[in-house]
């Protein structure tokens, strides 16, 4: 499959990675070399295979929806790099 | 008594021939010792050790008895263990103080271990060679230019250098299995669901799985007593009654089924590796075993496969960092979309990038029937490889890695690196269990052969080991260079 630097660079924006001109063109080669790979299992014809998504096919577990956690905010708070009055500090999102 | 077994030490501490605070006090020196230049622990929790070994040994006094008390262990940094630092070999953890610990964690503490320290590893456990960690690379102990495996290669090096009794580690596509080949000790990957994936931090979720890395296949059954069985906390841990992993590691060989892949014979395997698997499975016939080549036809294809299925759910997994809850957070951001991009490009390495940017193109618009739903139709062609495999013989045995631990920095370009993993892959993709251990040594290097077993065959796999392990001794070789000595054991 075909891959150039603007697709690459659509990649990263949507992975909420930046990629800077000066590693564009690297990060391109390495993409397409694994991407090779990849495309290795193009050669099967898998038209009647069910996809597997778990190994036992086994169906999630459900509980019962009721609350079991505790209110930890403080202390899960103090992981945060910037927090305020039980509030996540992040740059200004609207003007 | 460093060098020796969990089982040895166990007898020993119960017996009373050494307590918990000295054989933790031995540990701690050999890692002050040693880790310097093996690089195999991100942090060494001395303080507690030493309080947690003295509470062990005042249990023990009060009159518990269970086999891991006192045992010192090693947690792979993949592990959230409460109030310790947790990174994931990751700058984007690098100051994370995990508020809670894994299921797992929970578990030994519960079973009365010692915990030592968190180990190295490949940065969110993608990488082959340990040499993705943030922390720097961990180095072999059979030779200190060499790469102990990955991602859990800070585990695998510790327990080879008699640095701790035991350690965990993680298996998403070899990770446990890999690096105990290149460090000549026992590595072991349980089916899916068998041990609770709860705390701890995830890289692909249908593929990770939690196993024990010891010095024997004895060690690796009575730690799996420990840490297997289900957790509501995780729901694809699977229900199934208890089971005593230990009660039939003596049971005779004889009557096995052996099922040998023609695959994993191919081009591309070493000579020397070749020869020490073939000599086992002729120690196993005169165990009684019989021998019959079987067909994973679709082998070749798990590596492709396993790049579509494990980078996408990372890329989903991922996206939890993004620096406002918790870890890095790039300096001085203009906006929001400048704090996510600049913290996500700084907090992760290239090869979580890599991964990141792949899996997001496999799931992009337009791409997820070419390339993840094909991906797990694929999947479905390995696992029936295997069910017809396993309908006619007991376990399948191969090498475990196509050659002997290289050097550091000599595989630069990741396909070559992915290309690592081709034995092992296959069996994450079917969710099975299976373990490596030692076969043998070619030019000062250990080599690692593959036991594959069915569905929740765990201890049919623990029971073919031990037996090996009880005929031959390649599991007691020791790493010559930092051998232990006498007087610190």
């Amino acid at each position: 499959m075909a891959l150039d630097k603007s697709e690459v660079e659509k990649i990263a924006h949507l992975a909420r990675l930046h990629v800077s001109d000066s590693e564009a063109e690297g990060v391109t080669t390495r993409i397409k070399d694994i991407l090779a790979l990849i495309d290795q299992m193009q050669s099967v014809d898998t038209e009647s295979v069910e996809p597997l998504a778990h190994p036992l096919d086994v169906v999630q577990r459900l509980r019962i929806d009721e609350v079991t956690e505790e209110n930890q905010r403080e202390s899960l708070q103090k992981l945060a790099p910037a927090s305020e009055d039980g509030l996540y500090l992040v740059p200004k999102v609207l003007e | 008594m460093i060098n020796s077994t969990v089982a040895e030490i166990s007898a020993a501490l119960q017996a009373g021939d050494i307590s918990s605070v000295e054989i933790t006090q031995a540990y701690l020196n050999r890692i002050a010792k040693l880790n310097g230049e093996l690089n195999a622990f991100i942090t060494v929790c001395e303080e507690s050790a030493l309080e947690q070994a003295a509470a062990a040994d005042a249990a023990r006094s009060a009159g518990n008895t269970s086999p891991l008390l006192g045992i010192p262990i090693a947690h792979k940094d993949i592990f959230c263990t409460k109030d310790i630092l947790t990174t994931c070999g990751s700058r984007m953890l690098h100051n994370f103080i995990s508020p809670y610990n894994a299921t797992v964690v929970e578990r030994f503490n519960e079973a009365g271990t010692v915990l030592l320290g968190k180990t190295n590893m490949d940065e969110f456990a993608m990488g082959s060679s340990n040499e993705t960690s943030f922390f720097g690379d961990v180095k072999n102990p059979w030779n200190t230019e060499c790469v102990p495996g990955g991602s859990s290669g800070g585990s695998a090096a510790a327990v080879a250098a008699d640095l701790c009794a035991m350690a965990t580690g993680t298996d998403t596509g070899g990770s446990i299995r890999q690096p105990a080949a290149f460090c000549g000790i026992t590595g072991f990957k349980p089916s899916y669901g068998r041990v609770s994936r709860w705390g701890m931090i995830a890289f692909a979720s249908s593929l990770d799985q939690a196993g024990p890395i010891t010095k024997s296949a004895e060690d690796a059954a009575i730690i799996l007593n420990a840490m297997a069985g289900l957790d509501e906390k995780d729901s694809t841990s699977i229900d199934r009654p208890a089971e005593e992993f230990t009660a039939s590691l003596n049971q005779p060989l004889k009557g096995l089924r052996i099922g040998v892949p023609k695959q994993h014979f191919a081009q591309g395997l070493s000579t020397e590796i070749e020869k020490a698997v073939r000599d086992a499975l002729a120690e196993y016939k005169k165990l009684g075993a019989t021998i019959k080549e079987v067909d994973l036809t679709n082998s070749h294809l798990s590596v492709s496969a396993y790049y579509v299925v494990a980078p996408a759910e990372a890329s989903a997994n991922l996206s939890r960092f993004d620096g406002v809850r918790y870890g890095y957070r790039c300096e001085d951001p203009v906006d929001l979309e400048d704090m996510y991009k600049r913290t996500r490009s700084e907090g992760f390495g290239e090869e979580v990038k890599r991964r990141i940017m792949i899996g997001t193109y496999a799931l992009s618009a337009g791409y997820y029937d070419a390339y993840y739903r094909k991906a797990q139709k694929i999947r479905r062609l390995i696992k029936d490889d295997f069910d017809r495999a396993f309908a006619e013989v007991d376990v399948i045995i191969g090498p475990t890695s196509p050659h002997t631990a290289f050097k550091l920095g000599s595989k630069s370009d990741p396909v070559s690196m992915y290309l690592e993993d081709i034995y092992t892959i296959a069996v994450n993709l079917a969710g099975l269990p299976a373990a490596s251990i030692p076969v043998g040594m070619a030019n000062g290097m250990p080599m690692g052969m593959q036991i594959i077993g069915a569905y929740f065959d765990e201890a049919k796999i623990l029971n073919v080991a031990h037996q090996f392990q009880q005929h031959t001794d390649w599991h007691k070789q020791k790493p010559g260079p930092i051998a232990s000595s006498d007087e610190e054991a």
